[in-house]
Order: structure tokens, then sequence, then C-alpha cells
């Protein structure tokens, strides 16, 4: 493996040739706030949160989708981007119906753990109050639109661990919507296998298990490299993740 | 950032000053809200009583006073603005007040009170009262009796300017002590991580 030198906030470091800099950041130890990313999971830079600054050309790139390379310069923290990163979690708030004190996952968020992490203590944007639907329909769980911040981990996990795909997205921008086989009530689905994955990986309160009420809904993530180091290294060790350790 | 230091300093010197006491002036103001965040107030127990030595509590829901005064220094506000007596009264309190505190969920994000938001008015007011068994009360018009309600239920900050956010429902007594005692230092209000949290 090729060793790469690289500058983060202005310190030398050095990663391996294919590195994502996300892994890399968060090896200084330096904190990135992420959403959309799952260890385990491809990359998909749809959230934005994890921008990082080129200090040559002052472009922004997300840090999980984006490859460390050979004497990159970088910064993780300037005043443009952690000013981007509070207006990404505002307008997220701003564009369905987060009412935490009544959410299932009050307390084990990430979405209002990242908000309290970056101070996010209001929002200025109007709200878009859209009027969004809850589907109830299968045995074991229910999705509510309302929380739902459009990460794709649900997408992707049933994707590409489960292999049933029945997770997908309709429509465009803010009429964006995760849906299950072609748009039909999840319960009638024949492609689920039920087996929970979306669930467990979904970062808010928009997946969660039928008969859980306002902050009951616990979250684990660590099945996920349990599958995946079985899958490829036959191994298995348990990992701990998820929401658990929250709060 | 706006603390009540740099406020102070900033008093127009032609208005009259109330001269009875130094002690800083208080008030905390319920608009939309379900009153838990002044519940969660009173659970500061016995630091109530260390609060009483430098404030003077002017105006409150538990506290008889019918007009929100003059040179107020601090108004911690519960609850969403849902209707036309909580816009005159966020007004005068904006008016009235050196520093404004949005204190609780309600107050700065809408929050449970924002729920009804979903309804056009009529739908709202058709079901829960003109659908339901029993007399309708009034509600749909201003009839100086009870406060029509305005049409979308807003966060404080969008009706009046906000100096500082005291997110949590309720926020917990520490977390008000944490913002209360740094607003009465004269410091602005940063709250540790584990105290920004809403919900
Ligand atoms: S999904 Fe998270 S941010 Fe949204 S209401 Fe639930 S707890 Fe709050
Ligand atoms: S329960 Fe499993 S199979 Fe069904 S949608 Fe979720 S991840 Fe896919
Ligand atoms: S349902 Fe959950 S996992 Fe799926 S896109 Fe929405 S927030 Fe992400
Ligand atoms: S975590 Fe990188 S864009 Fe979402």
């Amino acid at each position: 493996m090729a060793v790469i030198t690289m500058t983060i906030n202005d310190e030398l470091v050095s990663g391996v040739e294919g590195q994502s800099l996300l892994s890399l950041i968060r090896e200084q130890g330096i904190e990135l706030p992420t959403l959309c990313h799952l260890e385990g999971l491809e990359a998909r830079g749809g959230c934005r949160l994890c921008l990082v600054e080129m200090q040559s050309t002052q472009r922004l790139l997300p840090a999980c989708t984006t490859t460390a390379q050979e004497g990159m310069s970088i910064q993780t923290h300037s005043e443009r981007l952690v000013r981007y990163r509070r207006m990404i979690l505002e307008l997220l708030f701003a564009e369905r119906n987060h009412v935490c004190a009544v959410c299932v996952m009050n307390g084990r968020c990430e979405l209002q753990d990242e908000a309290a992490k970056i101070g996010m203590d209001h929002v200025r944007y109007d709200y878009l109050v859209p009027e969004l639907p809850m589907d109830a329909t299968h045995d074991k769980f229910a999705i509510d639109h309302n929380r739902c911040i459009l990460c794709t981990r649900c997408v992707s996990v049933c994707d590409s661990v489960e292999g049933a795909h029945t997770w997908d997205v309709m429509g465009r921008g803010v009429n964006s919507r995760v849906i299950t086989d072609l748009n039909q009530p999840w319960g009638s689905s024949r492609s689920c296998t039920s087996c929970g994955k979306c669930v467990q990986v979904c970062p808010t309160g928009a997946l969660a298990n039928k008969g859980s009420t306002v902050a009951e809904m616990v979250k684990r993530h660590d099945f996920l490299q349990w599958i995946l180091d079985g899958r490829e290294k036959k191994q298995w060790v348990m990992h701990n993740g998820g929401s658990e350790g929250r709060r | 950032m706006t603390t009540l230091a740099t406020k102070r300093t900033g008093r127009k010197a032609d208005k009259a000053e109330p001269a009875v006491s130094s002690k800083i002036r208080l008030a905390t103001a319920w608009l939309g809200g379900c009153s838990g965040c002044h519940m969660s107030f009173l659970d500061l127990d016995e630091k109530l009583i260390d609060l009483a030595e430098v404030v003077d509590l002017v105006y409150s829901p538990i506290a008889d006073v019918k007009e929100f005064p003059d040179h107020v220094d601090v108004t911690l506000v519960e609850g969403a603005v849902a209707n036309v007596d909580h816009l005159e009264l966020a007004e005068q309190i904006r008016q009235r007040s050196k520093l404004v505190v949005s204190f609780g969920d309600c107050a700065v994000t809408g929050n449970v009170t924002s729920l009804r938001n979903k309804f056009p008015l009529e739908d709202l007011l058709t079901k829960v009262y003109h659908e339901g068994p029993g007399a309708v009360p009034r509600g749909g018009e201003y009839d100086k009796i009870v406060p029509a309600l305005i049409p979308r239920v807003l966060p404080l900050h969008q009706v009046i300017e906000v100096d500082a956010f005291i997110p949590g429902c309720p926020p917990d007594p520490e977390r008000i002590w944490a913002a209360v005692s740094a607003l009465l230092a004269g410091e602005p209000v940063v709250l540790p991580e584990k105290m920004r949290m809403f919900g």
C-alpha cells in the first residue's frame, strides 16, 4: 500500500492511497459531521455536511466521496464551512416536520445530535410544513415521511446488504420521497424480507419499529459490520454502534 | 452577541428609570405553550431563593401582574405565537425588554403548538369543535373575549427579534439555570452541547 502525504488544517498528515478524505480526517481526531454516510455502506455525498475546502481553489468537496491525494491541502472548519453546515441543518429542519418532543427517536437521533453539536439553536428559514403521509401497513415497521432527510441509507442497505432493493427514491427536489417497490404500501411489498436493516440504519425517526412511541426507538448499527465482516472475512466479532449510547 | 452588559450601557438616558431597586428586572411570559417550561423553571427549587436575591420578578404567570411593565432587563418567553393576543404581547415584550429569550422548544421552533399548521384554520376549528359534541365555542373571529387564532403558529423569532435561545421540551432546570445565570452575569448564553438538544 502506497503512503500519501497531504495537509489538513495546516498540519502534514499521511494516509494510505485510496483512503477517503473522511476517514483520514477522522483518524486525526478531527470531528467532521456526517449524516448520509454510514461505515459499511457506499458513500453517496448527499447531505453535504462533510464538505471540506480545497486550499488551492477554494472549492468545496464532500470528504466522504473524495479520495485523499498526495499533496492535497484542505481546511475542515473554515468560517464558510461552519456557516454552510449550519445552513444545511436548518434547511433539513425547515423542509419537513420535525417535532423532536413527540418523535420516536427523541434523544437518540443523529439529526438532532448534529444540530446540538454544531450549535444550531434555532432555524432562520420559514418552515415549509409539507403535507406528508405515514405508511404503517408493514407488520413490523412504519415509515413517517415527516422525519425523513433523504439520506438514502435505507435504499443502500436494502440493496447492497440485504439484496432486496425494496426502497428507492421518486420525485425531484423537495418533492423527493423514498418509496417501497413501485410506490405501493410497504405492507404489500413482495420484495421486502422484513429483515429490518433499513430501520436500524435510518439516522432519524423516519423508520421505526411499530409500537415504539416517543423517545423509545433504539437503533443498532453494529449488525452491519457483523454481516459485512462475516461475508467478506468469515469473521464474526461484535462492534458497538448505533443510537444506544446517545444521550 | 447581545448581553445584558452591552444592552445596559446602551440605555437611553432620557427615559425615566424606575428608582426603586438595583435588582435585575426579570419577567417571564406564557404564550402558546403547555406551561411545562414554567413548571421546569419552578423546579429550580432552592436556586429560586438565590435568584430572588438578585432579581425582581416584575411580570409572570406566577406573579399577579396584569400589564407587561416598562424597563424589563430580561424576559423569558415560553410558547409559540399562536393568536392575536400573543402577537400583541410579543410586541410589548420586545419594546419593553432589553433581552428577550426564547424559552423552550415551542418558542424556539413552534414545536407541538405548531402541529396544527398542517390544517387550514377553518378545518382545524371544524375538526376540533364544530364536528364535536356540544356548543361551538368562540375562536373563529376576534371578539375581544377569546383571541382569534392566527393562520399559522410562528416561532417567536419570526415575530420579534430574539437575543438568546434555550431549547428543550421542557428545558430542564440545569439548562435554565445555566442560561439564566449567564444572562444575569451579563454574559452571552452559550450552552454546552448536551444542553442544546431540542426535544
Ligand atoms: S427525526 Fe430527529 S430531528 Fe426529526 S423530529 Fe425526530 S428526533 Fe427530532
Ligand atoms: S426490512 Fe429489509 S428487505 Fe424490507 S425494506 Fe427494509 S431492508 Fe429492505
Ligand atoms: S427513511 Fe431514514 S434512512 Fe431512509 S432516506 Fe429517510 S432518513 Fe434516510
Ligand atoms: S456525509 Fe458526506 S455528504 Fe453526507
